[in-house]
């Protein structure tokens, strides 16, 4: 039988992170590209638009990640269409982050005093006009901290996708574990790498907090 | 070929569902109560306690913080074991549950906390007040309602999280839906239905917290 060492461990482990990060990477950036969107169709003019991105949010929060993540993977693949575990994974956690981050920039976004869309709209400027010139500049630098804050929910999000059959950090853990029968050790350091991976981001996020709360304090 | 809904399908298995309700309503309950009351203990160790107990519950909340659920949860339920502490799956389940939502719980109180003026301190003493009427009826109790809607929220994610118990064969919704999708296969009316009830779930914990402050909070204690 063939013994694994500490070391062996944590190298498979370190080498299904990049799993993680990857995954996550994807998630964030295809999520932060739709939650752009679902930003302009929740703070926008049009009613309808409003209404369907509002309802979008409801669903997306008011549902676990796990069922979104069965749905797209079981769901879609009775649909007719040959689902792999990435595939399944990438869209369901982009869908969801979408959600997330788009109410998250709505709180930056209606932040800004009303008197700066008054003054933009005096200008003559129209919707896109005022978001890309007056408001999301100024939003952008209160969306920073909880922004990054959110990835770290994300890195964690990425864990339920081992229960899909993609093989991150999760997953390898599990097989790690039914292959050297000690998950006390194996458990313990997926989750030592995954606090590598969450803590910096939690601290930079609550570091930013601070540093761009400075130009704040004095209004 | 076009999907054929059949909802009649799952019909049969109507029990296995509701058992799984009351499975997840029970770890919600029982977790929530027990991890907030956790939450409170460590917000206070972290704002007001002994300064040598702050390291030890700081640490705690960033592991928790920083880790997914489901690593804790395994951990608990597969790795406690190799020290001697043998837990059954709903045990396991439930302190899992509670570890979680100490952590995030302790944060949000805290937060709370830390918004009492400290006038509110020496009020407290100058009516003669013991040091734990002052934090029970000056700091906890106007903490809690200011953060009532966060803690909310909190607990609404926390069931979520609840879904993930399922690998570890708690006979929760989830693992109804599961059980329902292997042998029925059908998955999309399955889930849709699954994912029905817990947004259900999520609508009327939101109701019952909202009455549960209501209750709880009969003066406006807090100036907003």
């Amino acid at each position: 039988m063939i013994q694994f060492s500490t070391w062996d461990i944590l190298r498979n482990l370190l080498f299904a992170a990049e799993w993680t990060i990857l995954l996550s990477l994807v998630a964030f950036v295809g999520g932060g590209a739709l939650g752009l969107i679902v930003l302009f169709a929740r703070t926008g003019r049009s009613t309808l638009l409003r209404r369907v991105s509002i309802l979008y949010i409801e669903l997306i929060q008011g549902t676990p990640l796990l069922m979104q993540l069965f749905l797209s993977f079981f769901g879609l693949a009775l649909m007719g269409f040959d689902v792999p575990p990435w595939f399944a994974a990438g869209l369901s956690l982009t869908l969801w982050t979408s959600a997330f981050l788009a109410e998250i920039w709505r709180g930056c976004v209606e932040a800004i005093p009303r008197g700066q869309w008054e003054a933009s709209s005096s200008l003559a400027m129209t919707y896109f006009e005022q978001m890309r010139h007056v408001v999301l500049p100024q939003a952008l630098r209160i969306a920073v901290p909880p922004t990054v804050g959110f990835s770290v929910q994300v890195v964690k999000g990425t864990a339920l996708t081992s229960i899909i059959g993609f093989v991150e950090l999760s997953k390898a853990a599990t097989m790690i574990t039914n292959a050297t029968f000690q998950p006390f050790l194996v458990y313990g350091l997926a989750a030592l790498v995954y606090f590598a991976l969450c803590w910096p981001l939690s601290k930079s996020s609550q570091i930013l907090e601070r540093k761009l709360n400075v130009a704040h304090r004095n209004h | 070929m076009a999907y054929v809904f059949d909802y009649a399908a799952i019909i049969p298995y109507a029990p296995l569902i509701a058992k799984g309700v009351g499975i997840t309503v029970e770890l919600t309950v029982v977790g929530g109560v027990l991890g907030v009351g956790l939450g409170i203990a460590c917000a206070w160790a972290r704002s007001l306690g002994p300064k040598w107990l702050r390291p030890p519950v700081s640490l705690y909340v960033e592991m928790i913080r920083n880790t997914p659920f489901l690593i804790q949860l395994f951990f608990i339920f597969f790795g406690l074991p190799s020290t001697g502490l043998q837990l059954g799956e709903m045990q396991a389940a439930i302190l899992a549950m509670v570890i979680n939502l100490g952590a995030y719980s302790c944060e949000i109180i805290r937060a709370g906390i830390e918004a009492t003026p400290r006038g509110q301190f020496e009020a407290g003493a100058s009516l003669a007040m013991t040091r734990i009427q002052t934090f029970r009826h000056v700091v906890l109790m106007p903490a809690l309602q200011r953060i009532w809607p966060a803690l909310t929220s909190q607990i609404v994610i926390v069931m979520f999280g609840s879904a993930v118990c399922s690998q570890i064969a708690v006979e929760d919704i989830t693992f109804a839906a599961q059980f329902i999708q292997a042998r029925t296969f059908r998955a999309f009316e399955v889930y849709i239905l699954a994912t029905i009830l817990y947004l259900l779930l999520a609508l009327l914990l939101r109701q019952v917290m909202r009455g549960l402050g209501s209750l709880m909070f009969p003066r406006r204690r807090v100036a907003r």
